[in-house]
């Protein structure tokens, strides 16, 4: 078992998902309470990722975050590295790839919660974010929690968006399904054999608690 | 002395999809000035879709006006021009929702003090405990809302919204929630609720029943403007047009204070004439009084053996053809509007400007109690 591409793998699912949920959370929360005409333009920005192949956007996550591109070159400045082929790479491209299975559950779970619950947090005289955090968040939870399960295990099986703006370096960018490819390729089935075999588990897993945070009624 | 000064208009987007189809392009407009030193209770009296409640919304903050200003006192909660508009946390006023909108999530304890701040856990858990027995809800604390009863969710909601002593409260619909007999009992204790609390209200209701039992001024609203505003005696009076008698409703309604009761029947004086009903409050209280002109009977001299209780000398002032009836307005002191057939008008031989008798069963009068 390739230990070091699990734990690369876990780390990068972890943290794609951290980051999902700090930028996630409020942008779902307006999109799930603005009026404004922007609303649809935004909504489907973030759910372009689901019909485009992975190649496609992490071509042009690469494209993008060249080192002779304005991206690049800013994030050289400011962190003496560059983007393609590194793990911040990789976890920027999954984040993109990922919002929609974080943003799409959220969101549907903020707009079930009753809009007169949070007029009236803010007629008691709490702010946005102090309605968000003691109303709808814990009105939402399994929402959110299922938000962020999907999106932890979508990337944990991700293989397009990696190969393409990481490459395959082992210990760096290689994560648990490059390397089932890479076994594959030497004809190695073993390996391969067993991380599959774990993958599957792990998707099986997930699946068993989503569809029972999805089924759970509101906990009162 | 404090000085709530209104005057905006706001016009309904276009259609987002969020119930309010139907309405675009409509608006809303209202002006008016109340001194809110004392704690006067206002309705704000109309149909459904005639705007009230959006009135309220943009009182509280909730709905952003294109045009005017909203002003409290010295605070500007609201100026188109200036580009000002006081989110509702900012307003510090106490709003009672339809339907009560309690946090389903967390108790009746958590609830009433969920807009605490800055204070520490004795001065929450006092102010708690304040509110508990004001709005008799003691031994309910730990229980979730959907626990409650329809009266014992309104009490929660109420004390909750002035668990920060607000300076405004504002009720929408307050009684649409529960049934006819719960809703009658619900406004009584609702009535003296508002009056302990001290606290200048406005209510917005569709039911006049909710005006003269609650209110000191009447304001009636209709496809988005204020028709009329006065007292509630005003008001209720003198509809200053056809949409404020709708709304007020073209029977008579009869304002007055009761003299005496005996064996739970009241002896009412209004406008120096007596009228008995059953005593809706003790000898003292005021009283609001609807009769229904199909129970008003008229006779061409006085009927002193039958069972009825209330005769009154009245002069006719209209006669006006309703289908089989005919509608004759009376002037008793007070006006009093009578429904009789045509066959009994033909056989009275009465018209405009003649002496009669107006009478009334004391059983038929529907009597409440007002402040």
């Amino acid at each position: 078992m390739d230990w070091v591409a699990i734990g690369l793998t876990v780390k990068l699912a972890a943290l794609t998902t951290l980051v999902l949920a700090i930028v996630g959370l409020p942008l779902a929360y307006w999109l799930a309470t603005t009026r404004r005409r922007w609303r649809a333009v935004v909504d489907a920005a973030v759910a372009v990722p689901l019909l485009l192949p992975p190649t496609v956007l992490g071509f042009y996550v690469l494209m993008s975050t060249g080192p002779n591109t304005a991206v690049g070159r800013l994030y050289e400045r400011l962190f003496d590295a560059t983007l393609p082929f590194s793990f911040t790479g990789i976890l920027l491209a999954s984040v993109l790839y990922n919002l929609p299975f974080a943003v799409r559950p959220f969101a549907s779970g903020f707009a079930s919660v009753d809009r007169r619950l949070i007029e009236a947090a803010r007629c008691l005289g709490a702010s946005g974010p102090r309605t968000f955090l003691t109303v709808v968040l814990p009105l939402s939870w399994p929402a959110v929690l299922a938000g962020l399960v999907l999106a932890f295990a979508h990337t944990v099986g991700e293989f397009g968006v990696v190969l393409m703006v990481g490459g395959n370096i082992p210990g760096v960018t290689r994560t648990i399904a490059l390397a089932i490819y890479d076994d594959v390729q030497a004809l190695d089935y073993a390996p391969a054999n067993e991380a599959s075999a774990l993958l599957v588990v792990f998707a099986v897993a997930v699946l068993g608690v989503t569809y029972s945070l999805q089924r759970r009624a509101l906990p009162l | 002395m404090t000085l709530l000064d209104v005057d905006f208009e706001f016009r309904y987007p276009p259609s987002t999809g969020s119930g309010e189809a139907g309405r675009e392009g409509a608006s809303v407009a209202c002006r008016w000035r109340d001194p809110v030193g004392e704690p006067r209770v206002t309705v704000f009296l109309g149909a459904s879709g005639s705007g009230k409640t959006t009135v309220l919304r943009c009182l509280a903050g909730l709905e952003r006006p294109q045009r005017g200003h909203v002003r409290f006192g010295d605070h500007v909660w609201f100026d188109a021009e200036r580009r000002v508009h006081l989110p509702p946390d900012r307003r510090d006023v106490g709003v009672l929702f339809q339907e009560y909108a309690l946090f389903p999530h967390l108790t009746v304890a958590q609830n009433i003090a969920f807009g605490a701040r800055h204070l520490t856990h004795a001065a929450v858990a006092a102010r708690v405990g304040e509110l508990l027995d004001t709005f008799r809800l003691r031994g309910l604390e730990g229980r979730r809302p959907r626990q409650l009863s329809g009266g014992q969710q309104q009490r929660v909601a109420l004390a909750r919204a002035v668990f920060r002593v607000p300076k405004l409260l504002l009720l929408d619909e307050p009684l649409s929630a529960v049934d006819r007999p719960t809703g009658d009992e619900l406004r009584e204790e609702l009535r003296s609720l508002i009056r302990a609390l001290a606290i200048p209200a406005y209510i917005v209701s569709h039911d006049r029943v909710d005006a003269l039992t609650l209110a000191d001024r009447t304001v009636l609203i209709d496809g988005g403007r204020i028709i009329q505003s006065g007292t509630t005696q005003e008001v209720f009076d003198h509809p200053a047009s056809a949409a404020a008698a709708r709304l007020v409703g073209v029977d008579t309604i009869l304002l007055g204070r009761i003299a005496a009761v005996e064996d739970g029947l009241a002896r009412i004086i209004v406008a120096g004439r007596e009228v008995r009903a059953q005593a809706p409050a003790e000898a003292g209280h005021e009283a609001a009084l609807c009769i229904r002109a199909e129970d008003v009977a008229l006779a061409r001299h006085d009927v002193t053996d039958s069972s009825v209780m209330n005769r009154w000398r009245a002069t006719i002032v209209t006669e006006t053809m309703e289908g089989p009836f005919v509608r004759v307005g009376l002037d008793c002191g007070f006006r009093l509007s009578a429904l009789v057939t045509r066959d009994a008008w033909r056989r009275l031989a009465l018209k405009p400007g003649d002496d009669a008798w107006a009478i009334v069963k004391a059983a038929t009068i529907r009597s409440l109690p007002r402040n």
